[in-house]
């Protein structure tokens, strides 16, 4: 159950290798080394808000003995907003490049129709509005900050909607604090999220803010904003299900490293 | 011919349907990767349908005027049928499903079908006179929009752009009553959010007179499609995609996403479209007609859609918007239910939806 703060199954942002992998065992042939598909699961989709390894994203992944790495990532569909796989090529290529021994990184999105823009402006460090000069205006920070608001909103519904469930009237919730809420991964995931917007985090923090001005949401409002924070959780999650369909098809049901199924559907 | 369950009986209008010609032979020299990614895409969509509803993709590419008779009417249970055309002339020698191409084929079955047009407002006075022509021969009530459609070297553009209101302006005097919007990808900017619906917002409020049925409820938007349309009068959500891609293959986020929309837009201003032939109507008209909101707790706030409500969205909102006359039989019971859809139906800005009349 997507709505369970307690669950403690798998799910987005749990796609870590397990904790032998980590250590640096062995890794089973075939199997992507374990620290580059660990980076790579810091690297989200910014519209679906989940891991691109758990979205089955990563093709393959490998690191030669020279610290040589080369990623290739495929997407549900040739047409997928390039702005937004551009955001995920070139996360990919920082969240590699720092590993420690990476000489070199090459990230190759394949099949998808701005694959040359995208390969080429990221490893030229081109920036995105150098990539597809003439059209685009701007770099791709307001863009992420959107999609960063909705993540917010959704995870708002995410810690909400069990303490309403379980009776807390929907009264109190505008003096709701983060220190408030029993630790949860959806908690962890939701004070990320705010702090990559510069949003406050804190104990002291109110649960319910405007993900736009951090300004708290009063009265009568708060049940508007709770309507709206659980339409953008099902929207982001529609459409993951969907991209994952998509994805299946596309690629006759190959596994991408790190792959997991989405949230539940019953 | 009409769907009847529970001795109960349905219109079906299908609002939003293709009759498109995505052949290599069709592939224009040099964009053969954009023609195949294109279709290769809808068919990746297709398999969110039922299994026994797939088809190949040789089929897929150019299904026939004997399929698609059987596929909507004969089987599909559709009364009539509305035309959505997407030129994609970058990548299709003759168009992927043009108003000229639906029409020759509609034109042998009299009543069947109504033939929507479109504009592409960098086509400027060349696509102005096309408009004109457009609705003039074919009698277009409707047009489609295709906002991600690459012309020129442009990769899309806005319905607020000052060039596309000129076209709105100009569709409103030649009578056009319906404006369907199908975002996609890409646009200018490339660096701004190509799905964004607040263009839709301006377009709405400007045109009074022209309803905007926004495709597949703005998804991957939904949430600022539902915003917008609760403020919007003239706004309504075109259910294609919602039914097709969600009903069979993720049958929990399809309650969910048909409980945000009757409370953010309600079942007056919802609307059936298969997407054929991206899908089937027959398994989407008899499994929407079944389909009942879980009696969980997870759902407990949302209205729930009874009999009157699914004969308004599979058939009698539709036939509204374009004037078609239904037979007595399928008129709800209680007329006045059925009513068009006013603006005191908006759900209100405190977020609670106006009762719904017949229901």
């Amino acid at each position: 159950m997507t709505t369970s703060i307690t669950d403690t199954g798998a799910g987005p942002g749990t796609q870590l290798p397990g904790p032998a992998a980590r250590a640096g065992t062995k890794v089973p042939a075939g199997r992507a080394p374990a620290r580059l598909l660990e980076a790579l699961a810091t690297v989200r989709d910014p519209e679906l808000d989940e891991p691109i390894t758990a979205l089955g994203f990563v093709t393959s992944c490998d690191m030669s003995a020279a610290g040589d790495v080369q990623v290739r990532l495929r997407l549900p569909t040739y047409f997928c907003a390039p702005n937004f796989a551009f955001l995920m090529v070139a996360d990919a290529y920082d969240a590699v490049a720092e590993l420690p021994g990476v000489r070199n990184a090459e990230i190759v999105l394949e099949e998808h129709f701005a694959s040359d823009q995208i390969n080429g402006g990221v490893a030229a460090q081109a920036g995105f509005a150098r990539s597809f000069d003439g059209e685009a205006v701007g770099e791709l920070g307001d863009l992420r900050a959107d999609f960063l608001r909705k993540a917010v909103m959704a995870g708002t519904d995410l810690v909400t909607r069990p303490l309403l469930a379980a009776g807390l009237p929907p009264t109190d919730l505008p003096q709701l604090t983060l220190g408030d809420l029993s630790p949860s991964r959806e908690l962890d995931r939701l004070r990320q999220r705010r702090a990559d917007l510069g949003l406050p985090v804190g104990d002291d923090a109110l649960v319910l803010i405007d993900p736009k001005t951090g300004g708290p949401i009063e009265g009568k409002a708060a049940e508007l904003h709770l309507r709206k924070a659980r339409l953008t959780r099902i929207s982001i999650e529609s459409n993951g299900s969907i991209c994952r369909g998509m994805l299946q098809h596309r690629y006759n049901n190959s596994k991408g490293q790190g792959e997991s199924t989405g949230e539940e559907d019953q | 011919m009409a769907y009847e369950k529970d001795g109960e009986k349905y219109f079906i209008v299908d609002s939003h349907m293709h009759y498109w010609d995505a052949s290599p032979e069709n592939w224009v020299k040099g964009a053969e990767q954009y023609a195949k990614g294109w279709i290769d895409c809808f068919h990746a969509y297709q398999s969110l349908g039922p299994p026994e509803t797939h088809w190949t993709i040789e089929h897929f590419q150019k299904y026939s005027e004997d399929d698609l008779m059987k596929d909507v009417f004969e089987d599909g249970h559709v009364d009539v049928a509305i035309f959505q055309p997407t030129y994609l002339k970058e990548w299709y020698t003759t168009g992927f499903n043009t108003t000229e191409r639906n029409a020759t084929m509609g034109e042998k079955h009299p009543g069947k079908f109504i033939y929507n047009t479109r504009f592409d407002p960098r086509d400027g006075d060349e696509g102005l006179k096309a408009l004109r022509a457009n609705v003039e021969r074919y009698g277009s009530k409707g047009l489609k929009l295709y906002t991600a459609e690459w012309n020129n070297g442009s990769r899309g553009y806005k319905l607020s752009d000052p060039a596309a209101y000129r076209f709105l302006e100009a569709a409103q005097e030649l009578g056009i009553k319906n404006v369907h919007v199908h975002k996609g990808p890409t646009i200018w900017p490339l660096d701004k959010d190509a799905f964004d619906v607040s263009d839709v917002d301006h377009a709405a409020t400007d045109f009074q007179g022209l309803n905007f049925i926004v495709e597949h409820v703005g998804l991957p938007r939904i949430e600022d499609f539902c915003f917008m349309a609760t403020q919007e009068p003239n706004v309504y959500a075109g259910l294609s995609v919602v039914i097709g891609g969600l009903m069979h293959a993720r049958p929990n986020f399809f309650n969910k996403v048909m409980g945000e929309l009757l409370f953010w837009v309600g079942e007056d201003k919802m609307t059936f479209g298969s997407d054929y032939g991206i899908w089937e109507p027959k398994w989407q008209v008899e499994g929407f007609v079944d389909w009942k909101m879980p009696d969980r707790e997870e759902f407990a706030d949302y209205p729930r859609l009874n009999t009157e409500g699914k004969k308004k969205i599979l058939g009698l909102n539709a036939a509204k918007l374009y004037d078609i006359e239904v037979p007595a039989e399928y008129q709800l019971k209680d007329d006045s239910g059925g009513q068009p859809a006013e603006q005191d139906d908006a759900v209100g800005v405190d977020g609670r939806p106006a009762p719904v009349a017949g229901a």
